[in-house]
C-alpha cells in the first residue's frame, strides 16, 4: 500500500498562506500570553500548593472553595477532573492555591487545607479514625489495643501485613473506601476483625490523592533553570547542525522549533492550561520530534544537491519535501495516533503533557516544510542578489566574505 | 546461511537473553517472575507513591554558632596573654548566601598591642584572617578554604543526621541527597510509601539539642531581674538562659545563671528510649550517656549533691532538678505528651543534633491510589498506541512491517533492560523519554523502508535496493539521533530530578533503535534475502 507516489506538490509556491497562518497562531499565542501576563506556570514554578482530592460524592466546587477561603490565604482555585477512565463519574477535584505558600507556611498548608476540608466535609468524626485518610502506622497504632482486647491479638508483623492488605484495598480503589462493610472481602478481615474497624475508624467523605507544596524560592529557581536548560539545548543543537550542514540550517531548524514551541506554549495560554514540569517534558519531547522531522527533509536536500539535480534552489527544496512526503505523514501520523491514545487514556497527571505533543507533532510536522525550508530559499535568495550587486567591487578582503557566504548557501554546485 | 550472517543472529540472540535475563532473572514459576520483575525494574515515586521533600539546610547558623564559641575563646585567649580590648562582637551572618561572610569584631585594642594580638590569632585561631579596620579596631573573617571544608562538614552532618532519623523511623528505603550540584545547600529525601508526611517533617526538623547545665542561681523572673540581682553584671564564665515561653514543654519559665559550657551535649548521648512515667499512662524519655561523659557527669554529680541542674532541650529550660545523689550515666526527661511524643524525642536524641537549622521549600506526595492509576492509564495508553502503531505498519509495509514490529518490540525490551541493569527508576517524565522513542523507532523504519521502495521504483533489483535504502537511511538516521543526544546530554546535565529522567531513557531509547532499526532489521531482510530461490519482489 502507498499513499503518496511520485508526489509533485508545489508546497513553496503556496507558502504564504501557510506563513501568514503561522504568523496568526504565533500572534494569538502571544497576545494570549500578553493579556493573561505571561504563561500560566504550574505551582511548580510559582511556589504554592496543589491537591488532589477525591470525594466519595463530590460537593459544589463554590462549597469546597468557601470551605478553604478562611484556612488558606490567597486565592483558592477549585477544578473538577473529569477522567475519561473508571467506572461511573470521577468525583475529583484540584485544589490549587497560587502564591499562598510562604517560607513561614509551607510546613503547614496541606494540614490547614485538610482540616478545613475536614470541618466541612466530616463534621462528625465522633471520636474516630478516618479510614481514607490514615497512613500505616496511624492505622496500626489505632488497632492494635482494641483487636488484643477483642481476643483478635495479633503480632506486630502480622498487623502491619493486614493493614497494608487493607490499605492496598483502598488504593485499587482510587483511595477511598465507601463502607466498611467493603473491606470483609480483605484476606484477614474476620467478621471480629471487620467490628474492631468499624468501632474504630469511620469512612471520611475524601481522600488526598496527591499534594504538592512548592515555596516561593524553589519555583523561581525551577523556572529559571527549565528555560536555561531549553534554551542551552536548543544552541547545542544549532552548533550540531551547523556542524553537519551549513550555518543557515541550523538557524533555520531551530527558529522552525522555537516556532512549535511558541505555538504550543500560547495555546496552553489559550486554553488556560497551567505550564508544570510534566509539560516541560512534553516541550522538550515535540522539540524532538520536530528537530527529527526538519533534518529529515534537510539532510535530503543536502543529498539531491551533492547529487547535482537539476533546477533553481528553490526547485530542490520542493522535491527533497515531496520525496519524503510519504515518510514525514506516516511518521507523524503515527506517532500522532501514540500521543492521542496517551491524550485519551492516559488519565489527569498525564493531560498536560499529552496535549502538548497532540499540538506539538502537527506543529512541528508543518513547521518543517513551511518555515524551515523557506528560510533556507530565502537566505539562498538573498545571497545571491547580494553576490550579483557586489561582483564589480574589487576588494578582496570584501570579495573572499562574499565568497565564503556562496559557498555556505550552495555547498554543492561550487564543491564539485 | 552466509557465515556473516549467522554471527549475526547468533549475537541478536545473545542480545535479546541478556536483556530478558536482566528483566525478570530465570524465573521458575509464576510469583517468582512477577517478584523478579519489581525487584529489577525501579518505579519513580511519581509512580508508586510517596513523598518528596526538598530541605535548605540554612549553613548560616552552623557558621554564627561557630563564631560565637570561637569569640568567647578569642576573649579568654586575650584576656590571659594580657591583650586588653573593649568589645568583641560577631557581625553575624543574616542568609544562606552570606554564610562564610561572618565575622568577629575586635575594637580598642591599643595599638602597642597589635603583634600580640596578632600572634595570638595566628596561633590559636589559625582558621581566621585578621584585617585591621584602623588603628585600634580588626575584623576578622574565615579563611575560604576553612569555609569550604566546614561548608562541606555541615552539610554532609547534616545529611548523617537526617539519614538516622529517617532510619529511626522505620523508613529503610527512605533517601537524603543533594538535589543539584550547583546548589549545594537543598537536600532531597524521598519517603517511598509515606502518604502524609506531616510526622516526619516534625521529626526531621526537630534539633533535638539537649544540654544539662550547672545552675548557679535562679530562677529569676525576667532577664532584668537576673542581671539586677548580679549587680548588673554576669560572674565571668556564666549565662543567662530559659525565660517565660508559651511553650507548654517549658515546664520552668524561670531564668537561670548557668556555667557557659554545659556539663552534657547532646553528642554525649548513647542511647535514649521511651518509657512508662510513674503517674499512670505518663510517658519519659530515658536517656544513657557514653563512657566518657558518664564518668564527667558521674564526678560532677557526686560534688554537687543538693545544688540544681538545668536540663535544656532547644534552648528551653525543661526542668532544673536538685541533685539528691550521684548519678552514673542515666537520666529520665519526663512528662512527655504522649507514648509518640517520648518515642520522637529519644528517636531525635539518639540521632544527634542538626547542626544548622533545615527548612522545607518543597513537598510533593503523589498517594499510593494515583500513582497505581497512572500506571494502569499510562499502560493503557502505551498498549493502544503501540498496537495501533503495529496495525499501521503491518498495513502499510505488508512483510516489511513484520520486520518493523520485531524491531520496535526489541527496542523495548533492551530499553526496559538497559533501565534494569543500570538501578534506573522509571518516573513519568521517562515514559515520556520513551515514548518518543517508539516515535523515533517507527519513524527509522519509515525511513528506510520508503527509501528501500524509491530504490525499487527507480528499477534496481530486490538486493541492491534494499542495501542501498538501507544505506542511505542510515545517515539521516544518525544526523537525528545525534541531534537528539546532543540535546539529551544537555539536558542530563543542567536539568533537574524529572527531566534528567527524560533525558536517560531517551538516550538509552536512541541507541537501542540504532541497533534494532539499522542492525537487526537488516539481518531479517538479508535473511529473507538469502534463500536458495532468488527473490524477484519484496512485500514492502
Amino acid at each position: 500500500m502507498e499513499i503518496f507516489k511520485n508526489t509533485n506538490f508545489d508546497f513553496l509556491g503556496k507558502k504564504w498562506p501557510f506563513i501568514t497562518l503561522s504568523l496568526l497562531l504565533t500572534a494569538a499565542g502571544i497576545a494570549s500570553l500578553i493579556v493573561k501576563g505571561g504563561p500560566k506556570y504550574g505551582i511548580d514554578f510559582t511556589g504554592g500548593a496543589l491537591m488532589d482530592v477525591n470525594f466519595i460524592k463530590r460537593p459544589p466546587t463554590e462549597a469546597i472553595r468557601s470551605a478553604l477561603h478562611k484556612a488558606v490565604p490567597g486565592e483558592v482555585e477549585v477544578q473538577e477532573v473529569n477522567n475519561t477512565q473508571g467506572a461511573g463519574s470521577s468525583q475529583e477535584v484540584l485544589i490549587t492555591t497560587g502564591a499562598a505558600v510562604t517560607d513561614q507556611n509551607i510546613q503547614t498548608v496541606r494540614s490547614d487545607i485538610v482540616s478545613a476540608l475536614n470541618t466541612s466535609f466530616n463534621p462528625n468524626s465522633g471520636g474516630k479514625l478516618d479510614i481514607n485518610l490514615a497512613g500505616q502506622t496511624d492505622l496500626m497504632d489505632r488497632l492494635r489495643d482494641p483487636l488484643a482486647a477483642a481476643g483478635a491479638s495479633l503480632s506486630d508483623d502480622q498487623l502491619q501485613a493486614l493493614v497494608q492488605r487493607i490499605l492496598d484495598y483502598r488504593s485499587a480503589h482510587s483511595g477511598l473506601i465507601h463502607n466498611l462493610d467493603e473491606l470483609s472481602s480483605v484476606q484477614g478481615v474476620t467478621p471480629q476483625v471487620l467490628n474492631v474497624l468499624k468501632q474504630q475508624c469511620f469512612t471520611g467523605d475524601f481522600a488526598i490523592r496527591s499534594a504538592e507544596v512548592v515555596g516561593p524560592k524553589i519555583g523561581a529557581d525551577l523556572r529559571q533553570q527549565a528555560i536555561n536548560v531549553v534554551l542551552i539545548a536548543l544552541g547545542a543543537m544549532l552548533v550540531y547542525i551547523a556542524f553537519r550542514f551549513e550555518w543557515i540550517y541550523g538557524v533555520a531548524a531551530v527558529i522552525a522549533v522555537f516556532h512549535d514551541t511558541i505555538i504550543t506554549i500560547g495555546l496552553f495560554s489559550l486554553f488556560n492550561k497551567p505550564i508544570d514540569l510534566t509539560v516541560i517534558a512534553a516541550l522538550l519531547t515535540l522539540v524532538g520530534y520536530s528537530m527529527n522531522d526538519t533534518i529529515v527533509t534537510f539532510d535530503r536536500i543536502r543529498e539531491n544537491l551533492r547529487m547535482q539535480v537539476r533546477g533553481s534552489f528553490e526547485h530542490i527544496v520542493n522535491l527533497s519535501i515531496n520525496q519524503t512526503l510519504s515518510r514525514t505523514v506516516l511518521t507523524s501520523g503515527l506517532t500522532f495516533l501514540t500521543a492521542m491514545s496517551l491524550y485519551l487514556f492516559g488519565g489527569q497527571v498525564l493531560n498536560g503533557f499529552s496535549f502538548a505533543l497532540v499540538v506539538g507533532i502537527i506543529v512541528g510536522t508543518y513547521s518543517s516544510i513551511f518555515i524551515a525550508s523557506p528560510i533556507l530559499i530565502f537566505w539562498q535568495n538573498l545571497s545571491e542578489s547580494r553576490r550579483r550587486r557586489s561582483r564589480p567591487v574589487v576588494d578582496t578582503a570584501r570579495a573572499r566574505s562574499v565568497a565564503n557566504t556562496v559557498k555556505a548557501a550552495k555547498p554543492v554546485k561550487t564543491a564539485k | 546461511m552466509k557465515r556473516n550472517l549467522r554471527f549475526k543472529f547468533i549475537f541478536i540472540v545473545v542480545v535479546i537473553l541478556v536483556c530478558i535475563y536482566g528483566i525478570i532473572g530465570v524465573p521458575t514459576s509464576k510469583a517468582q517472575l512477577v517478584a523478579n520483575w519489581n525487584k529489577n525494574i525501579h518505579l519513580g515515586l511519581d509512580l508508586r507513591g510517596g513523598t518528596y521533600l526538598v530541605v535548605r539546610v540554612d549553613q548560616q547558623d552552623a557558621f554564627n554558632a561557630q563564631a560565637n564559641a570561637d569569640a568567647d575563646r578569642l576573649k579568654q585567649a586575650l584576656t590571659k596573654s594580657g591583650v586588653t580590648f573593649s568589645d568583641i562582637t560577631v557581625d553575624e551572618a543574616k542568609t544562606l548566601a552570606t554564610a562564610t561572610k561572618v565575622a568577629i569584631v575586635i575594637k580598642g585594642v591599643p595599638a602597642t598591642q597589635a603583634g600580640m594580638l596578632r600572634s595570638v590569632v595566628n596561633d590559636q585561631f589559625s582558621q581566621w584572617l585578621l584585617t585591621p579596620q584602623n588603628a585600634t579596631d580588626y575584623r576578622m573573617t574565615i579563611k575560604p578554604t576553612d569555609a569550604l571544608t566546614m561548608w562541606s562538614n555541615v552539610l554532609s552532618l547534616t545529611k548523617n543526621t537526617l539519614d538516622k532519623k529517617i532510619n529511626a523511623l522505620g523508613l529503610s528505603e527512605a533517601t537524603v541527597q543533594q538535589r543539584r550540584e550547583d546548589a549545594d545547600s537543598e537536600l532531597l529525601i524521598s519517603l517511598p510509601n509515606v502518604d502524609d508526611p506531616g510526622r516526619v517533617k516534625q521529626i526531621l526538623q526537630t534539633a533535638a539539642k539537649l544540654e544539662l547545665y550547672d545552675v548557679r542561681g535562679g530562677p529569676y523572673a525576667s532577664r532584668e531581674d537576673a542581671l539586677a540581682q548580679n549587680n548588673g553584671v554576669l560572674p565571668p564564665g556564666t549565662k543567662l538562659i530559659g525565660g517565660p515561653t508559651t511553650d507548654s514543654t517549658a515546664r520552668s519559665g524561670g531564668v537561670y545563671l548557668v556555667t557557659s559550657n554545659p556539663i552534657v551535649r547532646g553528642p554525649d548521648i548513647r542511647d535514649a528510649r521511651p518509657e512508662q512515667g510513674q503517674m499512670p499512662g505518663s510517658w519519659d524519655t530515658a536517656f544513657v550517656l557514653s563512657q566518657d561523659a558518664a564518668k564527667r557527669f558521674s564526678a560532677y554529680t557526686g560534688s554537687h549533691i543538693g545544688q540544681r541542674l538545668a536540663i535544656v532541650l532547644d534552648g528551653k529550660v525543661l526542668e532544673a532538678p536538685v541533685i539528691k545523689g550521684q548519678i552514673s550515666d542515666n537520666g529520665v526527661i519526663e512528662g512527655a505528651a504522649s507514648q509518640q511524643d517520648a518515642n520522637d524525642l529519644a528517636l531525635n536524641l539518639k540521632a544527634g543534633t542538626l547542626p544548622a537549622g533545615i527548612t522545607y521549600e518543597q513537598e510533593d506526595t503523589v498517594g499510593a491510589s494515583l500513582g497505581a492509576d497512572s500506571i494502569r492509564n499510562g499502560f493503557a495508553a502505551g498498549i493502544a498506541g503501540v498496537l495501533a502503531v503495529i496495525v499501521a505498519m503491518l498495513i502499510y509495509y505488508k512483510k516489511a512491517g513484520i520486520n518493523a514490529t520485531l524491531a520496535l518490540i526489541l527496542n523495548a525490551i533492551i530499553l526496559i533492560a538497559c533501565l534494569s541493569y543500570f538501578d534506573a527508576v522509571l518516573t513519568l517524565p521517562g515514559i515520556a523519554g520513551i515514548i518518543l522513542t517508539i516515535g523515533m523507532a517507527v519513524d527509522s523504519n519509515v525511513l528506510i523502508f520508503e527509501r528501500i521502495r524509491e530504490e525499487l521504483r527507480a528499477g534496481k533489483a530486490v538486493i541492491p535496493a534494499v542495501d542501498t535504502g538501507f544505506s542511505k537511511a542510515l545517515l539521516t538516521i544518525i544526523d537525528t539521533h545525534v541531534t537528539t543526544v546532543v540535546s539529551c546530554a544537555i539536558l542530563f546535565l543542567f536539568g533537574s530530578g524529572p527531566v534528567k529522567g527524560f533525558a536517560v531513557t531517551l538516550v538509552i531509547g536512541l541507541i537501542a533503535n540504532v541497533f534494532t532499526a539499522v542492525f537487526v532489521s537488516k539481518a531479517i531482510f538479508d535473511w529473507e534475502l538469502s534463500r536458495p530461490t532468488p527473490v524477484r519482489a519484496l512485500s514492502i
